[in-house]
């Protein structure tokens, strides 16, 4: 009987229902028997109803206190290892305070690559491609270097067998040595993989060393910015399938890379998504790491809290950080801003300015002493006590 | 004057404060005296006209009066004086400003440097702002106009040259040329000159308001000094005199000023005169900020940095902080706290001796007269009484001193209001520190008890997060009829037996309740009448007693409200009895555990409870079961011995085989490494990889060894119910009494710290083996040997610093998260918006449901209105 769920839907969508709501209920009722189906759905009318939030309630403090309270309980531990020993993440306490800090890079970037076709079913595939995402330093395959401050020259020390699992000749890393300016390169040993590069100009061991810093980052493959790739396995419906973990992130030139399914691509780093995608997909990425870091430490937190500060923190369409920087400093309210941090520099501005605080706010009341127009204060609701006579009571 | 608020709103209320920078003329007009003595008193003790303590600027001292309104200490509220500057001198605060201001305009005809037309447009552009009210964008449009002006090499208005101004911090500014060299110092004189001669609308495109902070208004010609009551001084008990370092400063500025005067009238040469000069501008920089990069503040005379006006407001302890954001409150009492099983969990038990001191204003009525009446006769000393009679004319006459009470309860009647002893049932707000969620901060009803404690349910702990190891509470009085309904209504612990942070219950039965739930449900528990009319009496059970005999089922459905529920029970002593089954507030089958009525959790029996039949019904439940619950276990006798930690020799030796066995593979994985002979796990360092081996291999020794122990503990192993049933422990916490403790560890690492090579003297250096770092393959029970009594200890000395570094900062990231949002809030359309009216979202967490009454997060509790209509219509076809 479609039309009668078409009939249903309708009711609860005027009702006010979500849509998340109205499909979980249409879906239920599909299942029951028709002659319950108009008494379930008035049912479910009143039980979301009965469930709403109330005008006036301060969720900003009730969401503040939902991620604070539990934050006491985490653990401090910088680096665990979650599942995947090999990758190290921030987790716990410092990254909770790591996002809601907004720094603009996370001190431990990561990505998780889907694979697409082939590649996500056949493991050998998907090593192809860390072998091309994963950059490779000449200072990955330096065993050792001498700084020769006679000569003016660098003197690197190959490790061959790492080279060759790596896919790496001793010419390729002459070529790409080639590339550093006032210099010459000499592969003196390909025995033992010695390569000498002699600096042309003018040296010192100031110069050298920063040559040497040079040398040991150029780049031989891979993606900038991705330290590690490594590949996982996970069970899905129907078999096996393959994806990559990377410790560093590149967002843009990942998708590139032929066999990643580049929809899929997820990175930690909100201003990197921020950059690449917008300020909707750093919201996302806000709200996952933060549902992540508190799920991973076993605390439970409603997903609405996290919501809330993903949006306090985004609706400008810029990441503002939770603290003086970002929203307290946006606050229009001057006591506001001052009962929080730096209070003199406020006032100054504030005066020299000839602001004007419209006491709206909550810590704005508190100083002056007065009720805040939220909650049961949103409304002036008093209590008058009259005589009997009806003669109110004087004082 | 008590300010009581008993049955009238407020009249007045502040809408707004606006900002402003005092003019001079300002400061003259509100000045009462002009300061020109450095000194305080004289000879004999009474303050110097024109002097820092004149006695026009208020008097502190008790018989003393006010010399400008007659006031006496109390009633006087001060009066400002003034200072009158030889010459001018910059104010430290707004040296950005000024240097902001000098930059943008032409120091011969004061106008910004931007030509006519732009300057027209910057004003049609800032007119738009305000318009449409994104202060947002102010800022940076002020920033715009300085940066853009300040280009100018010309002035467009007369042509003058214009030169780049710079500020030597903190105060000094000059002019300089295009390779930054100084050509000319600019005097605080020429900076106000210059600063005068801008236009009002110009000074507005910079971000000033000329009508209330003119620019020139910031370099000090006349100093306004706070009044006596802002800077009292202090009697030390020696008789001394001590000065506020407020006092002190002044005294420094006044005595500075009067030498410069005097130079000048004397015509002293520009040098001298400008050091004077330059030691004023010291003073009165240090006078408003004594914390400033690049000069060295002043200090005491013991070498104590003065406390100056700035340093008054910043800070945890500055005003705002510590005065503004946070007062001190009246009606409020804190002492330790201590448990009481046997009162509800939404009562408070508070000592005589606090009851006799924080009062209850009651109103005076036709029918509560004679039990006032009674209770002023009983007066301040005797319980229950009263401390203070406000009569109808607002006067408050205090008990203590009226000696025919009788007499005063005579005249007692309607517009008098009692201020009576806190009694039974009053309502108290109850705080535990650190107040970190709502539940922080309940509303509880009073029970008088002896003894000097405040005393709670233990069900209550976990919101408040106390124990009774010494903690202490406060408790405060609600002074209005409005707070006293707000707490009725939405404070008291029933109220918050439901969390938002994750749509649960936050209290609920815990530790014995747990074990005794468990030993009252399970299935052999059968009880006679006489037992089961005690416990049923503790539930406060009213009805008929039929049987001769009740299993624990029976009996702890009669204190069950009419519900239906299924779930599944945390123990698996009895796989059996797992399966919990109430229909219609019968226990059918299952036993009942953390998992039913536990706490810190979601979706239990005790949270459809409180949803279905109402938060009262549900506080009523959890009393009267933990009373009943109480009283079986004293019956049970539920305890724990020493011997049950015991494991016969046959697992002591299984369990030492296999930690032996793993010990041996660990040494296995040592010596592959150390013959080459491990294998690099992807990502890691051969180090890693051992490490990672060894650790798993340990792990595995310790789980292996708790299984066979588990093997062996009997069912009735208090202990094992107690883990098992989520009442206290888990069975880790078992395994180690009774089998191995295992690896400890540091920053997540098996211990290696110590001596060179080795953790401690009794192992050869080098040695990566079990117990040389950090394996304990003791139990507690047996004991621990000395090195893996150290271990043991390092490890959990770092979780005691782990803990206290967590606290730091966890408590700063909630601080900035509550600055950050305590504006936002739902309005009457459903929008989350900030204070300033920003929507920062369309639809609270995008579904509009409140957490707190959400179902575990889930906002419409399908299964439940499924199982609801489907047992009406199975009703229907048997009707």
């Amino acid at each position: 009987m479609p039309e009668d769920l078409e009939r249903y839907r309708r009711v609860m969508e005027n009702a006010g229902l979500p849509p998340k709501i109205v499909e979980e209920a249409l879906r239920r009722l599909e299942k029951l028997p028709r002659e319950v189906w108009g008494r379930f759905v008035e049912e479910v009318i009143k039980d979301y109803e009965s469930r709403l939030v109330e005008p006036g309630e301060v969720v900003g403090v009730v969401a503040a206190q939902s991620m604070g309270e539990p934050s006491t309980q985490m653990t401090l531990r910088t680096f665990h290892y979650v599942g995947i020993r090999e990758l190290n993440v921030t987790l716990g306490l410092p990254r909770l305070i790591e996002l809601v800090d907004a720094r603009s890079k996370p001190s431990t970037p990561m990505m998780r690559i889907p694979l697409k076709g082939e590649y996500a079913k056949n493991e050998e595939l998907a090593k192809q491609v860390v072998k091309e995402i994963e950059e490779l330093l000449v200072g990955d395959l330096t065993v050792r270097y001498e700084i020769d401050p006679f000569e003016g020259q660098v003197i690197l020390y190959i490790d061959l067998e790492q080279a060759e699992r790596r896919d790496v000749g001793l010419e390729d890393i002459v070529k790409a040595l080639k590339k550093v300016r006032n210099t010459d390169v000499f592969l003196d040993d390909p025995e033992k993989g010695i390569i000498r590069v002699v600096y042309l100009e003018e040296f010192s061991y100031v110069k050298l060393r920063q040559l040497k810093d040079k040398i040991l980052s150029v780049r031989l493959k891979g993606i900038p910015g991705i330290r590690r790739a490594i590949v996982k396995k996970r069970s899905t419906g129907d078999g096996i399938e393959y994806y990559i973990l990377t410790e560093g992130s590149n967002i843009r030139a990942v998708m590139k890379v032929p066999g990643v399914d580049a929809r899929g691509v997820r990175s930690n780093d909100v201003f990197e998504v921020y950059r690449e995608f917008g300020i909707e997909a750093a919201r996302q990425v806000l709200i996952d790491e933060i549902v992540g870091v508190l799920r991973e430490q076993g605390l439970d937190v409603d997903i609405r809290h996290i919501i809330l500060l993903a949006d306090a923190m985004t609706f400008t369409g810029r990441i503002r950080q939770i603290g003086r920087h970002g929203i307290v400093k946006d606050k229009k309210s001057v006591f506001a801003r001052a009962a929080f941090e730096v209070v003199t520099t406020h006032l100054y501005n504030a005066s020299a300015r000839g602001e004007v605080d419209d006491l709206r706010g909550v810590a704005e009341n508190i100083i002056v002493g007065q009720p805040m127009p939220y909650g049961t204060a949103t409304l002036g609701a008093y209590f008058y006590m009259r005589e009997p006579r009806g003669k109110q009571v004087k004082r | 004057m008590m300010a009581f608020r008993l049955g009238s709103p407020p009249r007045y209320y502040i809408k707004s404060i606006k900002f402003g920078v005092l003019s001079p003329e300002m400061v003259r007009k509100m000045s009462v005296v002009s300061l020109t003595v450095p000194d305080t008193y004289d000879e004999d003790g009474s303050p110097m006209p024109f002097g820092l303590m004149d006695r026009r600027m208020g008097t502190l001292e008790p018989g003393q009066r006010c010399e400008t309104c007659d006031g006496r200490s109390g009633e006087c509220p001060g009066h400002f004086g003034h200072i009158e500057l030889a010459l001018p001198v910059i104010h430290v605060g707004f040296t950005k400003h000024i240097y902001n201001a000098l930059r943008a305009t032409c120091s011969k005809c004061g106008r910004i440097t931007l030509s006519d037309e732009v300057i027209e447009k910057k004003r049609r552009l800032l007119e738009y702002i305000k318009r449409t009210g994104n202060y947002l964008r102010e800022t940076g449009f002020y920033e715009k106009v300085i940066k853009e002006a300040a280009k100018a090499t010309k002035c467009p208005h007369c042509g003058a040259k214009k030169d780049k101004v710079k500020l030597e911090k903190p105060t000094t500014f000059y002019l300089v040329d295009e390779r930054n060299k100084p050509i000319k110092h600019l005097s605080p004189k020429d900076v106000r000159e210059w600063l005068e001669k801008i236009p009002d609308g110009d000074v507005r495109l910079i971000g000033f308001d000329p009508e209330v902070a003119r620019p020139e208004w910031m370099v000090i010609t006349v100093l306004p000094v706070p009044p006596i009551s802002v800077r009292p001084s202090i009697t030390l008990e020696s008789g001394e005199r001590s000065e506020d370092d407020l006092t002190h400063k002044l005294g420094d500025i006044v005595r500075t000023n009067e030498k410069l005067k005097s130079t000048i009238e004397a015509g002293s040469p520009q040098m001298i005169i400008d050091e004077h000069w330059n030691l004023l501008q010291y003073h009165i920089s240090t006078y408003f900020d004594n914390e400033l990069a690049g000069i060295s503040p002043a200090v005491h005379r013991s070498g104590r940095p003065l406390k100056t006006l700035a340093q008054r407001l910043k800070g945890k302890d500055g005003r705002f902080r510590n005065n503004l954001s946070g007062k001190r409150v009246d009606f409020s009492a804190r002492t330790v706290i201590s448990p009481d099983p046997y009162i509800s969990i939404n009562e408070v038990g508070v000592p005589v001796e606090v009851a006799k001191i924080l009062t209850v204003p009651e109103p005076v009525t036709e029918h509560n007269i004679d039990a006032l009446r009674q209770l002023v006769i009983n007066g301040p000393e005797k319980y229950p009484g009263a401390n203070y009679i406000i009569r109808p004319d607002g006067r408050a006459v205090d008990l203590r001193f009226v000696r025919d009470r009788e007499a005063m309860a005579e005249r007692l009647g309607p517009g008098y209001i009692v201020e009576r002893h806190l009694m039974d049932g009053d309502l108290v707000l109850f705080n535990r520190q650190p107040s970190l969620h709502r539940m922080s901060m309940m509303a509880h009803h009073v029970k008088v008890l002896p003894y000097k404690t405040f005393r709670i349910n233990p069900i209550v702990c976990p919101p408040y997060n106390a124990d009774f190891d010494g903690d202490e509470m406060n408790l405060h009085v609600p002074q209005s009829k409005e707070a006293w309904a707000e707490m009725k209504i939405i404070m008291r612990v029933q109220e918050q037996m439901l969390t938002p942070r994750y749509g649960g219950v936050i209290v609920g039965a815990l530790h014995d309740y747990i074990s005794s739930a468990y030993l009252l449900t399970r299935r052999q528990t059968k009880l006679d009448r006489f037992k089961a009319a005690l416990i049923l009496g503790m539930a406060n059970y009213k009805g008929p007693l039929e049987k001769s005999e009740y299993t624990g089922k029976e009996l702890f459905s009669l204190v069950l409200p009419k519900v239906d529920y299924e779930g599944e029970a945390l123990m698996d002593i009895d796989p059996e009895d797992r399966k919990v089954v109430i229909k219609e507030g019968k226990l059918i089958s299952g036993v009942i555990d953390h998992n039913a009525i536990g706490d810190q959790k979601s979706k239990t029996l005790l949270h459809k409870i409180i949803l279905q039949e109402g938060a009262e019904k549900g506080r009523e439940f959890l009393d009267n079961l933990s009373w009943m619950l109480l009283m079986f276990l004293d019956m049970y006798g539920f305890t724990m011995g020493l011997d049950e930690e015991d494991l016969p020799e046959d697992a002591k030796k299984e369990i030492k085989k296999v930690i032996d066995r793993h010990i041996k593979k660990v040494n296995e994985y040592i010596q592959m490494y150390r013959e080459g002979k491990l294998e690099r796990e992807p990502g890691a360092t051969l180090e890693e990889t051992l490490e990672q081996k060894i650790i798993s291999e340990l792990n595995m020794a310790r789980d292996e060894s708790g299984k066979i122990a588990e093997r062996y503990f009997l069912p009735n192993n208090s202990v094992l119910i107690t883990a098992k049933t989520g009442a206290r422990g888990k069975m880790l916490n078992l395994t180690q009494m009774t089998a191995c403790i295992g690896q400890q560890t540091i920053r997540g690492e098996r211990i290696r710290r110590g001596y060179l090579n080795r953790t401690l003297p009794h192992f050869k250096p080098g040695d990566l083996g079990a117990e040389a770092r950090g394996f304990i393959k003791s139990n507690y029970k047996e004991g621990l040997r000395p090195t893996e009594f150290f271990f043991h200890a390092m490890s959990g000395r770092e979780g005691l610093v782990d803990t206290a570094v967590r606290t730091s900062q966890s408590g700063y990231m909630q601080r900035r998260l509550i600055n950050a949002l305590l504006d936002l809030h739902v309005e009457y359309d459903g929008t989350v918006q900030s204070a300033e009216g920003f929507i920062i979202q369309y639809l609270y967490g995008e579904d509009g449901i409140d957490p707190t009454r959400s179902v575990g997060g889930d906002p419409v509790d399908f299964d439940e209105i499924e199982r609801r209509v489907l047992k009406e219509i199975e009703v229907k076809a048997s009707a």
